[in-house]
């Protein structure tokens, strides 16, 4: 009917995802590390939104947030330290309708993996990174990471952290091409799910730093966060990601920021006394690079043929 | 009509078998476009012919400087041409101090004709005057005959500004000289200039005339090499090497390359980059060479093979990405260009420097397949070769061509693609759990891949030690069952292959052996050390990782074996150098590791192909050579 095939309608009727489609081995990230909380939230979310396990791909670095896809029921890709970025996007280059995650972290984003940030926000491929920022280098154990906070005693830095540090989400927003940046702590379950299905949502690269407790190496930062939870800033507008009311318990502080203003953006992520959550920016009409690099994916063998024999008749003598 | 009966008028034509001939000028006069058209009309016209550029060292070297020498060599003769040959027999130049540094190569010999453009001799600036005055006194006393011409001022006559169009003036000349077709250069000029007015078109015409016309008045000799096969029916095509990497990319039905800049490799990327989508192909050009072949990586893992280009500092800021699509047994055709290294080393010049950094260059044991094209025609089937065995054996396979081979132009027999030498569609049947992600046969290591979408056959790639289900395992039996299925895939490949073919007799005093752009030149120096009756062949590998088979018992019939290459050995005779301390060339080190012969080496880094002289003068003196 329709063209449609019964069987095939039936079957998709059929396949109904449960959590533990999504979910692989156990996690095996310290008690009390904020990664749980996220891992729940995507198997969580891959669930409602029943996206297929076989056509979803995890992909990541090095470091403890990227062994993210070994906890997964679904393709995954653990790959090289600050390299998850091109080879998530080379997946997506010619497979566009692959559902890609990426799991990176704060050493291997914002330090060794730093060309690829840039270029892959600048490449706006449809996918969903989250950046797991802990401020600290945990499975390497305490070394300084680009987001420590000046002061901050490691094993590099014994007397404490010598350099102020970077700002993920300025840095992220200055990229030409940006499409969606968002924050999150990982402490805050409804919000964290509700961010990363915006993310995911979102068509182009949905970039979400989700700042996250590591009880082991840096339990001194996020503690001194989640007990003045009057520095979180929560971002509200039509435009933007639903606040639920335990959040807004949660934390106090609130402001009313459009997220398709740019400047307002910038403006909001570049006041460090706040730690903003919610959408700072999102511009759905950016262009995403794999409507380009896809292009001829369609191509019969015959027309490849065709374009093969026409190149060597050009030099043909 | 008329032109010809005004030839035979004029003079005689000589009958030759080959001529080398070069157009030598500052950077930006055309002599590169001038001399590939030359050589594309030859090729027309049914001769053999060689092409190889000469690049200047910088971007933009003053004007009349040895160091700002640019140009092309181009060697034609009657039979298939493999090399650049040796010195040259006619050299057209544009000005007297850009062939101080072909003349420092050894470019020209006694009795080379030299054709100068002749301005120079009545510049306003003395001191011009006075170097082009001593330049070419020393030129003659070299034994070159010089030709002085007013070629400028000739095209003044056609064109306002006669140093752009004075290339295909040139081109003319040479037309005249070698008996070629003028219509043939025409077509050709029509074809370069396709984008450009009729107008401009037509004053090129006029110029190529012009020049034609020139040299038969002012010229007292010419020459005729006929074709000596006709090529029966068979169609053949002429590029150089990068193209011809392209063209395979396009045959092998890999679509995408994913590359970051890089000389000498990048031109191949170029011709993509204007032709790939009328195949449905795309080139990503990277923000860096560990994105390109992390981006190549990651379309290869989804089930689209990708190929990465680049040349030796690519490949070293590639390794770690190498060394994972080993790991984790993904298939990638990577090509590198070579050219003279360490570090930025000689970006423009040939080298054979990357060979061991190819099969070793990668911490732990990362075995992989290391082939390399001897000629231009194997670059294009190469890379479908390439496709099919990194697919066939899970892995990445590092394809090696040159400086020489990319910028080199040749014709070959027209490929004739067929629908086999394609990709075969994704396969997205559903895959069946039982069957591990890494389902080892132990025999060959081989063992069939899941790619997402498949149902069911979800896994987590990973660069950690892995078991077969692809699950991190750091336990000492996983480990090294992991390294045996890698490896043994490369036994299972040198198992399909055959012993390479001695070129000459199957037995004798000397065997040569070489690898990539060298094979023309051995093989020509072997032919001239053979026809002073010394028993020497040669033999030429294409597969470096695994190696051909049956290398040790062909060396068993020969008295001495050495390698001919182009990276760095020492020389016996330097200071301090003994048989113990002796670093040896490339190959040489691998053949002796692997069959224990004591296999000699004879290889510089001069930044040049080699030529089949320099090649027949080291045979020379190692037949003689006491010493065993």
């Amino acid at each position: 009917m329709f063209g449609m095939n019964a069987d095939w309608s039936l079957e998709v009727f059929e396949r109904y995802f449960t959590i533990g489609d999504y979910a692989g081995g156990e996690a095996r990230w310290c008690p009390g590390c904020g990664d749980h909380g996220v891992l729940t939230a995507i198997h969580k979310l891959l669930r409602d939104e029943q996206v297929p396990p076989e056509t979803t791909v995890a992909v990541s670095g090095i470091g403890c947030s990227s062994r993210l896809p070994h906890y997964m029921g679904t393709y995954g890709f653990h790959g090289l330290h600050g390299r998850a970025l091109p080879i998530a996007c080379g997946i997506k280059s010619r497979r566009p309708e692959l559902d890609v995650w990426v799991a990176t972290g704060d050493g291997d984003c914002f330090s060794i993996g730093t060309a690829h940030w840039i270029h892959a926000i600048r490449y706006n491929m449809d996918m969903t990174v989250l950046a797991f920022d802990n401020s600290v280098y945990g499975l390497t154990k305490a070394q300084t990471s680009p987001t420590s906070p000046l002061g901050f005693k490691t094993n590099t830095h014994p007397t404490g952290a010598i350099l102020p540090p970077l700002n993920p989400l300025t840095t992220t927003l200055g990229i030409t091409n940006v499409s969606f940046v968002a924050q999150v702590v990982d402490w805050s379950p409804p919000l964290l799910y509700e961010v990363i299905k915006a993310a995911h949502r979102h068509k182009g690269t949905g970039f979400v730093r989700i700042i996250q407790r590591c009880p082991v190496f840096s339990d001194s930062v996020s503690k001194a966060l989640q007990n003045s939870p009057e520095r979180v800033l929560l971002l509200q507008h039509e435009k933007g990601i639903p606040i639920d009311a335990s959040a807004k318990r949660q934390f106090p502080n609130s402001i009313t920021h459009d997220p398709s203003d740019l400047a307002a953006a910038r403006a909001v992520a570049e006041d460090t006394s706040r730690i903003p959550v919610g959408l700072l920016y999102q511009n759905t009409d950016a262009l995403c690079y794999e409507t380009l690099s896809s292009r001829g994916t369609e191509f019969t063998v015959k027309k490849r043929l065709a374009g093969i024999n026409a190149a060597l008749d050009r030099f043909t003598i | 009509m008329e032109a010809s009966q005004e030839v035979e008028r004029a003079v005689q034509s000589e009958l030759i078998h080959e001529h080398i001939v070069e157009i030598v000028s500052d950077s930006g006069e055309g002599a590169q476009k001038a001399g590939q058209t030359f050589g594309a009309v030859c090729a027309r016209m049914g001769n053999g012919v060689w092409t190889v550029e000469i690049i200047p060292a910088e971007i933009k070297p003053p004007a009349r400087s040895p160091a700002g020498a640019s140009g092309i060599r181009i060697r034609l003769g009657s039979k298939y041409i493999t090399n650049m040959g040796d010195e040259a027999d006619l050299v057209v130049a544009f000005n007297e101090q850009v062939l101080y540094s072909r003349i420092a190569n050894g470019a020209y010999k006694a009795g080379t004709i030299l054709l100068i453009e002749n301005k120079w001799r009545d510049d306003p600036v003395p001191e011009i005057q006075a170097q082009y005055k001593r330049a070419l006194a020393e030129f003659k006393e070299n034994g070159l005959i010089v030709h002085e011409l007013a070629l400028e001022e000739a095209c003044r006559e056609i064109t306002s500004n006669p140093r752009v169009g004075k290339n295909m003036f040139v081109l003319g000349m040479l037309c005249h000289i070698y008996t070629r077709d003028v219509e043939l250069a025409r077509n050709e000029i029509a074809t370069i200039f396709k984008r450009k007015s009729k107008e401009v078109v037509e004053q090129n015409y006029r110029l190529l005339q012009a020049g034609y016309d020139f040299a038969s008045d002012n010229l007292d000799f010419r020459y005729e090499i006929p074709p000596q096969q006709v090529r029966e029916g068979k169609r053949f095509i002429v590029t150089n090497g990068n193209t011809a990497l392209g063209l395979g990319v396009m045959a092998s039905g890999m679509e995408l390359v994913a590359m970051y800049p890089i000389t000498p490799a990048t031109s191949a990327s170029h011709y993509l980059a204007d032709v790939f989508h009328e195949v449905g192909g795309f080139v990503h050009q990277a923000e860096d060479e560990i994105a390109a072949i992390g981006f190549a990586i990651g379309s290869s893992f989804a089930g689209k093979t990708a190929c990465t280009i680049t040349s030796g500092p690519g490949l070293a800021l590639k390794t770690e990405m190498l060394a994972l699509a080993v790991m984790a047994e993904i298939p990638l055709v990577l090509a590198v260009v070579q050219r003279g290294g360490p570090s930025t080393g000689l970006p423009t010049k040939v080298e054979q420097g990357d060979l061991l950094a190819s099969i070793f260059g990668e911490p732990g044991d990362a075995p992989k397949v290391v082939v390399a094209p001897a000629t231009i025609e194997e670059c294009l089937h190469f890379v479908v070769m390439s496709r099919r065995l990194a697919e066939t054996f899970r892995t990445p396979v590092v394809l090696l061509t040159d400086a020489n081979l990319a910028t080199g132009q040749q014709p070959y027999p027209r490929p004739e693609p067929s629908s086999e030498w394609l990709a075969p569609p994704i396969d997205q049947t559903d895959w069946d759990p039982q069957i591990p992600p890494y389902n080892w046969d132990p025999q060959t290591g081989l063992s069939p891949r899941p790619v997402p979408g498949m149902v069911d056959g979800h896994y987590v790639l990973t660069g950690l030690a892995h078991t077969n289900e692809s699950k991190v395992a750091y336990d000492s039996k996983s480990n090294q069952l992991g390294c045996d299925m890698r490896s043994r895939k490369l036994a299972a490949l040198a198992n399909t292959l055959k012993a390479p073919t001695v070129y000459g007799d199957p037995e004798g005093d000397l065997l040569v052996v070489g690898w990539g752009s060298t094979l023309g030149a051995i093989q020509e120096a072997v032919d001239r050390t053979r026809a002073q009756g010394y028993k020497v062949s040669s033999l030429h590998l294409r597969f470096i990782s695994p190696l051909e088979p049956g290398l040790k018992e062909i060396f068993s019939r020969f008295r001495k074996v050495m390698t001919v290459e182009i990276n760095y050995s020492d020389d016996l005779s330097a200071p301090l150098i003994t048989r113990e301390n002796r670093r040896y060339s490339q190959l040489a080190w691998i053949l002796r590791a692997s069959t224990l012969v004591d296999v000699d080496c004879w290889s510089v880094v001069l930044g040049a192909p080699l030529q089949p002289g320099m090649i027949h003068k080291v045979l020379l003196e190692r037949l003689s050579s006491k010493e065993d």
